[in-house]
């Protein structure tokens, strides 16, 4: 019946009612706000990742000197056969590439048997000093990941590159074997410290869920302990692990700091500083090769294992809530294994921050006396014998103002990814089912699989000129906050997603039904109910933005250097005791910000984290 | 002054489920009507359509005069613009809001002063009886108060038509059958035309003017309660309603006015009917009897099962099953003779093939 009144219909007649039922379409809050989020999103990530990819098949002016003949503007495919299969491949990409897998697999899977048997020991068994372990081991991932890299050098260097003198060495007075000074060990030991609090609050998270009741069924079929660890629980923690994995293989590849500091002065090149030294002689178009080989693997590997994850998920609705667990006794075992445990931690939390200030103290350096005590680091004036005469940092304008742009961007960068939280949280959310959330949620997640420092090398190539209404973005503070906020997209929509689950559907139905229109559903029910979520992201993404180095290290110029990139440069001139005390300064920045996070009722790493 | 609510050939699908299915129907100004069914059936999603929740697919509502969706015209006007109130199964009051701001979020939105605004909040509260709750928030209170709260939230906006979602199914059974009492009683008050969704058969029975029994998001009958017990439109209905459930005895016709039933024939109208059948009788409908008599028909106790108020006997006479429903405790010991006697006026005929009602 209905059909035939259709029929019946003018052209006219239907042709205003499809407008109508289009613009009640295009005026629903939640595709309005999906719209603007997939304009963002393509100003903000597509278009650079475009950008980057037509780099590598144009010949540039810079080209000319290597390529005779070459014509600026002209498509090739000469910076790909350079980079894949040329003579240089070899030492500019397949060595790096080496490198990078050897230091990310390592890193992963020695933060991994750390993480792992930590969180084992914290839920399944009668330890005691839970609470001391778990604060302990969040302390190594709010420093900046770099920081055990800076207090290797400190307590291992043995002088074949030159640079301050090792603790160790003045001691032992023989100099540390280099392979314990530089190279893959020392990156992948470093790397792993600070990674390991991955694997431990996903494992412990999923320890906590699982059922004791599935392993003691096990232990009444008579199985061993180790049989059931292996059989049972290991299986049931497979789905986390795997994503500790992902996380910190994805960001290892992408990491820039420990391997500049302890790689780079050997020449153990990685495909984050094979990539940072490209472009900073101007070659863009190898460069981008690079970056969009480490994006297609950090791809492949992070599709493969979702796909693993996506098949073994249903483990994860196991158990549900968290049983109170039966735990393993340690008897014997009990007071040794802890005093280890903390005594590890409290090396790793704690010994790197004493051996960099031990480092800023010492007037000659690689003398660590007594005698040799000094404060001229921190508050000497300028001196022409120390620091190429740049005065003690607390009396430096030049780290005054990298302290403020560190703070500025990351109170920048932390509201507009709470925003955008916020706004796709309850795009998709109110979406769901539709195949414009879905994609919304999909373009979401693409900067996720892009490591950080090639995320930062597409912003390279945009921005340098106008694109639409964006004026030129390159060498601004703007461009820092913008790749920033981009980076931070998959997180924010995750939480926001999270957050907005939270509030019941009725919630909203209901003020709807009361006559309130969409901002005054907004302001005055999902706003109020969500802004915890707000708060605890907002502060989360203020304490990782500041320590931030890979992401933006291809971006900042000296103006807009922030207190991370200073150490680096500091590193990179010879002033190994200023680097070490701005990294402090910077640690001491964190902390505070950790510390009000701690204060704010709700907010935490792990909630931050997603988990 | 209530309004009647008129829906036309109304087809909402969600992916390849339809959950309801060219569905017409005539709410009349002041009526109780309940939608009725079990779980999947469609109600909910009918119910929120009416209420501009979910934009249907298909067909056209309106309430009152008001066309509220028309998918020809490509009309779906706001739920805040169709003047209905909605209390939900889960109460959905704004957790960071007191009861005071809760009830009065919607008459701020229709700009009444704060005199207007205290008046209305003190009316309702005073309608289910909670006053003195005002600055209370929801999780200071039980799920009773809640939902009280809920309904005088409702009511403070004075909506033209009132729709309720399984608003008692999360209350225990005295505090249900209180409720039940005051919802009766404020329609019966206020006049509203009132939509009820509930998969509680006693509670549609006791509440409502007017049932519509849906399955698979078809209407299967649509009339009063009375009606919809004693006259069962199809098997379906008469399946679902009643509690212990109807006889529902295989059987063919053989005769003028007589089916025959296992090894006995029982005395009812078959109009034209011809072939097999289905003999549905409720279990307070057959009386027990302890010596023979003419017309009834001797069977087994199996299993006698006093409740007190009432006794429910369960009787077998070969393959035939009977479930017998007698006030008070019953006498009659499990394996003891009896003979059931069925009134040819409270039996329903329905064909076996088509499963309506056989009717002249």
């Amino acid at each position: 019946m209905a059909k035939q009144a259709g029929e019946e219909q003018g052209l006219f007649e239907r042709a205003e009612a499809w407008l109508r039922r289009f613009w009640r379409w295009v005026t629903t809050p939640q595709v309005i706000l999906s719209l603007i989020m997939l304009f963002v999103m393509f100003y903000m990530v597509i278009i650079p990742l475009y950008r980057m990819l037509m780099t590598t098949f144009t010949f540039s002016e810079s080209d000319v000197r290597y390529a005779p003949g070459a014509v600026p503007g002209d498509f090739t495919l000469f910076h790909w056969i350079r980079m894949l299969s040329s003579k240089v491949s070899t030492i500019m990409t397949f060595e790096p590439l080496l490198h990078s897998l050897t230091v990310s697999l390592g890193a992963t899977f020695f933060a991994f048997v750390i993480g792992g048997a930590l969180a084992w020991m914290v839920v399944r068994t009668d330890m005691p000093g839970r609470h001391t372990i778990n604060v302990l081991a969040t302390v190594p991932y709010i420093m900046p990941s770099w920081t055990i890299a800076m207090a290797w050098k400190v307590l291992f260097n043995n002088g074949t590159t030159g640079g301050m003198p090792g603790f160790l060495m003045y001691l032992t007075g023989t100099p540390p074997p280099d392979w314990i000074s530089y190279g893959p060990v020392p990156i992948i030991v470093s790397s792993a410290l600070h990674y390991y609090t991955f694997f431990f609050l996903f494992v412990s998270a999923a320890l906590m869920s699982i059922d004791s009741s599935l392993e003691e069924a096990g232990e009444l079929a008579g199985a061993s302990r180790w049989r059931i660890l292996r059989k049972i629980t290991f299986p049931l923690v497979i789905p986390a692990l795997l994503s500790g994995f992902i996380m910190t293989f994805s960001k290892t590849m992408g990491t820039f700091g420990g391997p500049n500091i302890l790689g780079v002065p050997v020449r153990y090149y990685t495909m984050s500083t094979m990539l940072r030294s490209n472009t900073q002689v101007g070659a863009f178009g190898d460069g981008f090769v690079l970056a969009i080989v480490l994006i297609l693997f950090s791809m492949t590997t992070i599709f493969l294992n979702q796909k693993i994850v996506g098949t073994r998920k249903s483990y994860e609705t196991i158990g549900g809530r968290g049983f109170m667990a039966q735990k393993t006794k340690l008897r014997n075992w009990r007071m040794p294994l802890t005093s280890l445990v903390i005594i590890f931690q409290v090396i790793v939390a704690v010994l790197p921050l004493l051996l960099l200030i031990l480092s800023t103290l010492m007037a000659r350096s690689g003398d660590y006396s007594i005698s040799n005590l000094t404060l001229a680091h921190w508050i000497g004036q300028s001196n022409e014998k120390i620091n190429n005469g740049e005065p003690g940092v607390l009396l430096n304008p030049a780290i005054y103002r990298g302290a403020w742009n560190s703070i500025k961007l990351a109170l920048y960068t932390a509201f507009f990814t709470a925003l955008l939280g916020v706004i796709l949280g309850y795009a998709i959310v109110k979406g769901r089912g539709t195949r414009l959330a879905k994609f919304v949620e999909q373009l979401a997640f693409i900067p996720y699989v892009i490591p950080g420092i090639a995320f930062g090398a597409v912003y390279i190539s945009m921005f340098t000129k106008p694109v639409g209404p964006i004026p030129p973005l390159y060498g601004t503070f703007a461009l820092l906050v913008v790749v920033s906020v981009a980076k931070h997209i998959p997180y924010s929509s995750r939480s926001g997603v999270s957050a907005m689950l939270q509030v019941g559907r009725e919630l909203e139905e209901a003020a709807a039904l009361a006559g309130a229109n969409a901002w005054q559903r907004f302001a005055r029910i999902i706003f109020p109910l969500t802004s915890t979520g707000f708060v605890s992201g907002f502060l989360l993404t203020f304490i990782t933005t500041m320590r931030e180095l890979s992401l933006i290290i291809l971006l900042v110029t000296p103006t807009t250097a922030v207190l991370a990139s200073m150490t680096m440069r500091y590193i990179e001139n010879g002033n190994e005791q200023q680097a070490n005390a701005v990294i402090i300064i910077l640690i001491v920045l964190v902390l505070i910000g950790n510390f009000i996070i701690s204060r704010f009722r709700g907010g935490s790493l792990k909630k931050g984290l997603g988990m | 002054m209530s309004t009647t609510i008129t829906i036309k050939n109304l087809t909402k699908r969600f992916g390849d489920v339809v959950a309801v299915n060219n569905v017409s129907l005539t709410i009349e100004a002041g009526t109780f009507l309940t939608l009725l069914g079990p779980s999947g059936c469609g109600k909910t999603t009918l119910l929120r359509c009416i209420a501009g929740l979910e934009d249907p697919n298909e067909g056209e509502i309106y309430i009152g005069d008001k066309l509220v969706y028309s998918s020809i015209k490509g009309i779906s006007l706001q739920p805040g613009a169709r003047d209905l109130g909605l209390v939900f199964q889960n109460y959905a009051l704004w957790p960071h809001m007191t009861v005071y701001k809760n009830i009065t979020f919607a008459l701020e939105m229709q700009k009444l002063t704060k005199a207007q605004m205290d008046e209305r909040v003190h009316e309702a509260l005073k309608e289910v009886q909670m006053d003195g709750y005002e600055n209370r928030y929801p999780r200071e209170m039980s799920g009773g108060q809640q939902q009280r709260i809920a309904l005088a939230r409702m009511l403070a906006y004075r909506p033209k038509v009132f729709l309720m979602d399984e608003p008692l199914s999360n209350l225990d059974a005295r505090l249900r059958m209180d409720m039940r009492t005051e919802l009766k009683r404020l329609h019966h008050i206020s006049g509203a035309t009132t939509i009820y969704v509930t998969h509680d058969q006693v509670e549609a029975l006791t509440m409502s003017t007017n049932i519509a029994v849906m399955k698979l998001g078809v209407v299967q009958q649509l009339d009063t309660p009375d009606r919809v017990y004693h006259f069962p439109a199809n098997l379906f209905v008469a399946d679902f309603i009643g509690n212990p459930k109807v006889n529902l005895l295989d059987g063919t016709v053989s005769g003028q006015n007589q089916v025959k039933v296992g090894d006995f024939a029982l005395d009812v109208e078959t109009f034209n009917a011809r072939g097999k059948m289905v003999v549905a009788v409720r279990p307070e409908d057959i009386a027990v009897l302890t010596e023979p008599e003419l017309n009834a028909v001797e069977f087994t106790a199996y299993s006698v099962l006093p409740a007190g108020a009432d006794s429910t006997i369960v009787a077998q006479r070969g393959d035939v099953e009977v479930t017998v429903k007698v006030m008070g405790i019953s006498k009659i010991k499990m394996d003891q003779k009896i003979w059931l006697k069925f009134d040819p006026t409270s039996l329903n005929l329905y064909d076996k093939e088509s499963g309506n009602l056989v009717t002249g």
